[in-house]
This record gives C-alpha cells, sequence and structure tokens, in this order.
C-alpha cells in the first residue's frame, strides 16, 4: 500500500483513474444492460442479421425456402417472429430429425448464439412476437401461483395432463409435458403457438397471468413426491394398471397358497 | 331290465392322509421353525415400521427400482407395515397347515327349533316385561310413543323430494342472451377481435353483473371456445358465416357426446378433440363430427361486435348445448 500511495501524484495517475472509471461504468452497464436486452448499435445488429441469414440458408432454406417464403413441406417463416425461432430453434425442434407426425423436443443443434443470429434474421423479415427479457419473466414476483392454476385448469390442462405432464392428441401427435422447460420457452410456446398449440394472445391471457401459469408449473415440478410413488402422476390410469396387474396378482398368489394342502 | 335308477351310493371320506408333520418329529420341527421366522420377520416389519416413524425425516428422498425416486418415510412405513400384518397371516397359515389338526371330524345337525317350554318361557317374560311398564294402564305414553315412531318413519320419504324438481327448461337454455359480451374465464374481461392473433384461442363465459358470483351449474352450460382461423379457411354456408366475425368463430365447450369439455384445439389441422372419448370436431366445417362416437356437431354461438367494439353473441344458442336427452327435439 505504501509501495502503491508513493506515485499518488504520478502525472499518469488522473489519466490512469478516468480510464478505470469510465471502464467500470462502462463494464456495469453493459452488465446490468445485458439483462435488459443489449441494445445493439446497428452495425452489430445488421452484422448478426447477417449471419443469421448464412445460417439460415446453409441449415433451413432446403425446407422453408431461401428467403424463408415457405414451400410444400414447412410454412413461411415471414412474421413468426424471433421467440418463434428461439422456441423452435433453442428447443431442439428445428432442425428436425425426421418428418414424422410431431416435431420433438431433442438437444439442440445450434448454440446460443447462433440461435439469437436466427432470429435475428428472421424477425428482420417481418415483425412478429419477440424473445420476452429476463426482466419480464420475473414469475417468482409477478406470478400468482393459485391463479396460475386456475388459468391452467381452464386454457391448459385438457391437453398437457392437469399435472403438466403431458398427454395425446389425435393420430399421433401429443401435447409434450411441460415439465422442466425453462420459463422463457414457455412463454414462447404461448404467445407463438407452436405446431398444434394454439396461440394465447396478450389480451385474453395477460403477461402477469402467463407468469402465474409459470410459477405454477414450476411449483407443480417442485412438488415434492410425500405421498411415496407418484407413477408418472397421470391420474387412475398408472394407478389402476399398478392394482390390477402387481396388486391382483399378489392376491391371486396368496390365494393359491392358502388353498394348497399342506403335505 | 328295470327303468329304476339306482341310487348314488354316499362314497364316504377319502381315506386320511397323514402330513409329513404328523409323522416325522423332525419335519414337525422344522415346520415350528418356520411359523416363528414367519412371526419374527413380522416382528421385524413392526420395527421398522417404528424406525421408519421416528429415524427417517419426512424429505428424504431415495432411489426405488421401479418406482423411481421416492419418498422413504412413507416407503418404509408402507413396508414396515405390510410385513408386519401379512407376516402374522403367513405365520397363522402356515402354523394352521402344517401343525395344527386336520383330522376330518363329522358334527351332526341338529334341530332348529326351540324346545316348547323354552318358546312358553320366552312369551311369559315378555308380556310380564310388557305389564310392569304399564304399556296397558298409561295410554298417553303408548299414543306418543306411536307418533314418534310414525313420523320418525314418515321422514325418508321427504328426502325423496330430492328426486325433482323436473330440470324444466334448464336443459335447453344457457345464460347466452342476445348482446352478452363473452369474458375471458378466468378474468373476466371482454375480449375484442383485434385482441386475437390467428390461431388464437380463448376459453370464455358469458359476462356477468359486478360482483355476482357464477353458479358451477351455469358454468357447466355456458363455457364457449373462441377460435380465430383466416377467413378464407372456413368452409361454411351464408348463414353459418353470418355467425362468425373476421375470422373468429366460436363453440359451445359441452360435448354434444357426453358433455366432457372440448378445448383441444390443434391449429394446424383446426381440429377440436374431446379427451374423453376422442370425438373430433372440424372447426372450418361448423364443427362437423369426423371421428369418433358424438352424434351432432358442436353447437355454434353466433357472435358480432357491439359500439363498444367488443365481442357479444348475436343471440342466445339455436339448439341444446352438450349431450342428448329424452325431450330433446332434434
Amino acid at each position: 500500500m505504501k509501495r502503491l500511495s508513493r506515485f499518488r501524484r504520478h502525472r499518469a495517475v488522473a489519466p490512469l483513474l478516468l480510464v478505470l472509471a469510465l471502464f467500470s461504468i462502462g463494464t456495469t452497464f453493459s452488465v446490468a444492460g445485458a439483462s435488459t436486452g443489449s441494445p445493439l448499435t446497428a452495425a452489430e445488429k445488421s452484422a448478426l442479421i447477417d449471419e443469421g441469414q448464412r445460417i439460415f440458408l446453409k441449415g433451413c432454406s432446403s425446407c422453408h425456402g431461401l428467403n424463408a417464403e415457405g414451400a410444400a413441406i414447412a410454412p413461411s417463416l415471414i412474421g413468426v417472429g424471433a421467440a418463434s425461432v428461439d422456441f423452435q430453434v433453442a428447443t431442439g425442434r428445428m432442425p428436425v430429425a425426421d418428418m414424422s407426425q410431431q416435431i420433438a423436443r431433442k438437444d439442440p443443434v445450434y448454440n446460443e448464439k447462433e440461435v439469437e443470429a436466427l432470429a435475428a434474421y428472421v424477425s428482420s423479415l417481418a415483425p412478429g412476437p419477440g424473445i420476452p427479457g429476463e426482466e419480464h419473466l420475473n414469475y417468482e414476483r409477478d406470478g400468482s401461483t393459485a391463479e396460475g392454476g386456475e388459468l391452467f385448469r381452464t386454457n391448459c390442462a385438457m391437453c398437457h395432463n392437469f399435472a403438466g405432464q403431458g398427454g395425446a392428441l389425435t393420430q399421433g401427435k401429443y401435447a409434450p409435458t411441460v415439465m422442466g422447460v425453462t420459463p422463457r420457452h414457455i412463454y414462447e410456446a404461448m404467445v407463438t403457438g407452436p405446431q398444434s398449440m394454439p396461440v394465447f394472445s396478450d389480451k385474453t391471457i395477460t403477461p402477469e397471468e402467463k407468469l402465474s401459469i409459470i410459477k405454477w408449473i414450476k411449483a407443480a415440478e417442485n412438488e415434492p413426491q410425500l405421498g411415496g410413488a407418484a407413477l408418472g402422476r397421470v391420474g387412475p390410469v398408472t394407478e389402476g394398471l399398478l392394482v390390477w396387474t402387481l396388486g391382483l396378482g399378489m392376491l391371486v398368489g396368496v390365494a393359491v397358497w392358502l388353498a394348497m394342502k399342506a403335505r | 331290465m328295470s327303468n329304476e335308477i339306482e341310487a348314488i351310493k354316499d362314497p364316504g371320506l377319502p381315506a386320511h392322509v397323514h402330513r409329513r408333520a404328523d409323522t416325522d418329529p423332525k419335519a414337525a420341527k422344522k415346520a415350528e421353525r418356520q411359523v416363528a421366522i414367519l412371526f419374527l420377520l413380522s416382528s421385524l416389519g413392526t420395527i421398522t415400521l417404528i424406525g421408519a416413524y421416528i429415524f427417517i425425516p419426512q424429505d428424504v428422498f431415495i432411489f426405488f427400482p421401479v418406482l423411481g425416486n421416492t419418498n422413504a418415510h412413507q416407503l418404509f412405513l408402507g413396508l414396515g407395515m405390510a410385513a408386519s400384518l401379512f407376516f402374522i397371516g403367513m405365520g397363522a397359515i402356515h402354523w394352521a397347515k402344517t401343525l395344527m389338526p386336520d383330522e376330518e371330524v363329522v358334527i351332526q345337525r341338529h334341530e332348529f327349533r326351540s324346545p316348547d317350554e323354552d318358546r312358553a318361557d320366552f312369551v311369559r317374560t315378555a308380556k310380564e316385561g310388557a305389564a310392569a311398564a304399564g304399556l296397558g294402564r298409561r295410554s298417553l305414553i303408548k299414543r306418543s310413543l306411536g307418533l314418534s315412531l310414525g313420523l320418525a318413519g314418515l321422514s325418508p320419504l321427504i328426502l325423496l323430494r330430492d328426486l325433482g324438481p323436473l330440470p324444466g327448461d334448464s336443459l335447453t337454455k344457457t345464460s347466452w342472451k342476445a348482446g352478452t359480451r363473452l369474458v375471458t374465464d378466468p378474468g373476466d374481461r371482454p375480449i375484442r377481435p383485434e385482441d386475437m392473433e390467428v390461431g388464437a384461442v380463448a376459453q370464455t363465459l358469458p359476462e356477468i353483473a359486478p360482483g355476482a358470483h357464477r353458479k358451477l351449474s351455469d358454468i357447466a352450460k355456458d363455457a364457449v371456445l373462441l377460435i380465430r382461423l383466416r377467413p378464407e379457411e372456413f368452409n361454411l354456408d351464408a348463414e353459418r358465416l353470418s355467425w362468425t366475425h373476421e375470422g373468429i368463430i366460436a363453440f359451445s365447450k359441452i360435448c354434444s357426446h357426453m358433455g366432457c369439455a372440448v378445448a383441444l384445439y390443434e391449429q394446424q389441422t383446426k381440429h377440436l378433440l374431446c379427451p374423453c372419448h376422442q370425438s373430433t370436431f372440424d372447426v372450418t366445417r361448423a364443427a362437423k363430427v369426423i371421428f369418433g362416437p358424438s352424434a351432432r356437431p358442436l353447437p355454434q354461438l353466433a357472435i358480432k361486435v357491439d359500439s363498444e367494439g367488443y365481442l357479444v353473441a348475436q343471440s342466445p344458442f339455436n339448439e341444446p348445448v352438450g349431450p342428448s336427452f329424452w325431450e330433446r327435439s332434434s
């Protein structure tokens, strides 16, 4: 400390301190600003869009068309918005592995940076729902579990099951489980309506109500199974299966043993 | 040759076969040990139960094959109690089967009728008791007792009232009237057409006065699903098309088969699916049944916008919602 204080009147101190102060203010802003969606400069933005277009032409255009205009096998992406791209690509649904009834969730092919570039490119084609920022996803603060449960039972439970475990639709399609899905992706699914799912508009289910639904889903996810085995939490189907096979099987075994004559 | 049927002879009891434990003291000793082991297993089960209750915290989870991640406290309580009860029974039965006497014994049936003197004795005692209670003399008690017993016997008849009243028009009428606003369920917010993007759905109920309370039996009839399509996707006749508004179409959510809530809307195929029996309705063709047991399309609610721009019903439903009933005309 003493050695350092010898230099306190040095010529270079003032400029150095100035640089240090500017640097710390800059980083503070960029760190704080990152959570509110870092505002990109026009040049950065167009670079990102170019990068996204490059990835799109390589990985997506064979189905969605060179200008994302769609084709017989894939829909147009004009106006689907960044939220749709983020949901489809970041959950691994796109690019598809095979053209079956349902495009399933899998390990994502593109990393976060590439997804961001793709989203920037697709949203540059026409405006659409944007990716919700972290500050819009504070479900712990802005949501209500009880209200979320009521909304979930009216709007979501018919397809995704009353405990969010997913369920069957027609002809091999299904509503996937909502357990283990990030809040951002749940939000984007409600706003964009991927695959069979309809859109839940911000006026019919407000953003706060969407956060309540997310809060309820997270509460259901973390619910301790104090009652013993949960059996998939899909209700009477698995419970009945277990009782009718294991339970009755054991009873039949005991009945046979009871009636057996001792030798 | 005689036509007489030969009576089947009583074959009697088969010769008694001794068990090994009856004849071999070594086998008997072994069976005794087996029974004791079963009872000991039961004791171990009870000790597990008590131990699990005292020592295993309620929030400990362990991995158990087949069942997966399971709460240890509940698991060992259950296993302990199961072993505790099951092995008592198993031990007792094994004891009875191997060691308790198993010689067949014949007990002849006796006559059920009591001897005459016992019967006369009973009648005499009953008469003496009635006389001592003064039932003959104290007519006030006798009559009031008769009244109370008679009324008590009548009371169940009152409960038969619960079989009624007849449903009246409650099966054919819903709360929808001309001009009733569609409000979100839950939330009770009126909806403008521009609030819904193409591909959006909304669960709605008829608007009620502020502070009023909805009856569950009303919600069960009034629930309506709003769906927005591109107007050119509709394949409707002119009348039904006039019941939609800018691509927004409204259907009763109550399945015309068994009354489940039909709200599984597949956005890509424009099909509505009932989760109970897989009846599938084509939204573009006025909810025509394309698969499943339902006999009728879902009733369509005619909608328009009011002067303030909110979606309202043009008129009540033109047919009863929900499943068939005897008095239904169509």
